[in-house]
């Protein structure tokens, strides 16, 4: 009766069996999904008759049924599109003194354009039979122009950029302190630049 | 001496003890990276690119829309126009605004008023539909969207 003391070693091999076991599983029965996408709010229902605003506050872009950009009636390439929109948000045309003056613009400052960004509006139309993936290339580009400029005054005023500022205040691991602050900092950069983007209601070609 | 060849000559066995640990941490990789598919796609569904993007909310404050061309199998029978999917099934437009309260109705009030509609629409798609749908939204007056996509910048 000589019974061995030794505990005798479990065999491992089957370990990995198990483990590629429940690898494929969780690989056919998941997808890596996207959870990104550009956020819009769209307008209510009902609303009030909008305050008359002046030709020179608006910048009309336009997609039609060939995918083809127009702004202001002429046509333009998706690679212009942003630093055209960013050279309209940011021209600051109204002249010192006035209410609207924009001193943080470092725009062209034409007259014939718009006043300050607090007054410029965007507004994007398309055809109905434009394709769905030009069009969020045209609000990719121009939702890039205002993180563009946003960017510019964060970095400017807090040294930081204005969409890493966001990512953090959305962060769980930020504390609740750090949010107080970059939630006011991010409000102050808003106003500077609010996204006005306007979609009026989609044309129709007949 | 003799000993001492016969081991050389002998291949030792290679020790597979540390496989499981590989293939344990390719588990947990795809067992973080990845979410359990909620629902099978009836329709072609390639989101557009886009740079800007923001990252959704929590998933319980998310009611998806998907729209796209139907996949080729049901093609033969509902013909190729694209299509909207909720949640299991086709519809047509006037069907989203029940649809998204009824949903809306089932999230704890709480957080009601925080709910995003993604909208999942394939790239080929037209304008016009994703307008139709943006329509009925307001008519409910659920404005909060988010067009999904994937990051990146290629097409």
């Amino acid at each position: 009766m000589n019974r061995n003391r030794e505990i005798p070693e479990v065999n491992a091999g089957s370990m990995a069996d198990i483990a590629f076991l429940l690898l494929i599983f969780f690989l056919v029965t998941t997808t890596i999904e996207t959870d990104v996408g550009l956020d819009r709010k769209l307008p209510p229902k009902e609303t009030t008759p909008p305050p008359p605003i002046h030709e020179r506050n608006i910048f009309r872009v336009s997609l039609n049924k060939k995918n083809e950009i127009f702004v202001e009636d002429a046509i333009m390439e998706m690679k212009d599109l942003k630093s055209a929109a960013m050279a309209f948000l940011d021209n600051g045309g109204s002249p010192v003194g006035n209410k609207n003056h924009c001193n943080y613009c470092m725009g062209d400052r034409d007259p014939n354009s718009s006043d300050s960004p607090s007054k410029a509006i965007i507004s994007f139309n398309s055809d109905r039979e434009a394709s769905y993936g030009t069009y969020i290339e045209v609000q990719n580009e121009l939702t890039a122009a205002y993180n563009t400029l946003r960017n510019r005054e964060a970095q400017k005023r807090f040294g930081q950029n204005f969409v890493e500022m966001e990512k953090a205040y959305f962060d769980p691991i930020t504390s609740a302190n750090a949010k107080m602050i970059l939630k006011d900092r991010i409000q102050e950069i808003r106003d500077m630049f609010p996204m006005m983007l306007s979609e009026a209601q989609i044309t129709t070609n007949l | 001496m003799r000993n001492y060849r016969k081991n050389r000559n002998q291949l030792p066995a290679i020790s597979t003890a540390s496989l499981p640990d590989i293939v344990f941490m390719l588990l947990f990789f795809f067992m973080t990276v990845t979410t359990i598919k909620s629902k099978t796609l009836l329709v072609d569904n390639d989101l557009p690119h886009a740079s800007q993007v923001k990252s959704l909310d929590k998933k319980d404050r998310v009611i998806e829309i998907i729209v796209g061309k139907p996949n080729p199998k049901l093609a033969k029978v509902v013909g190729t126009e694209p299509k909207i999917q909720l949640n299991d099934k086709l519809a047509y437009v006037n069907e989203i605004g029940p649809y998204v309260l009824s949903e809306l109705s089932r999230k704890p009030e709480n957080i009601q008023n925080l709910i995003t509609v993604s909208l999942k629409i394939d790239k080929n798609v037209q304008v016009g539909i994703v307008s139709d749908i943006k329509q009925e939204l307001r008519k409910i007056n659920v404005l909060k969207v988010n067009y999904t996509t994937y990051q990146g910048n290629d097409k």
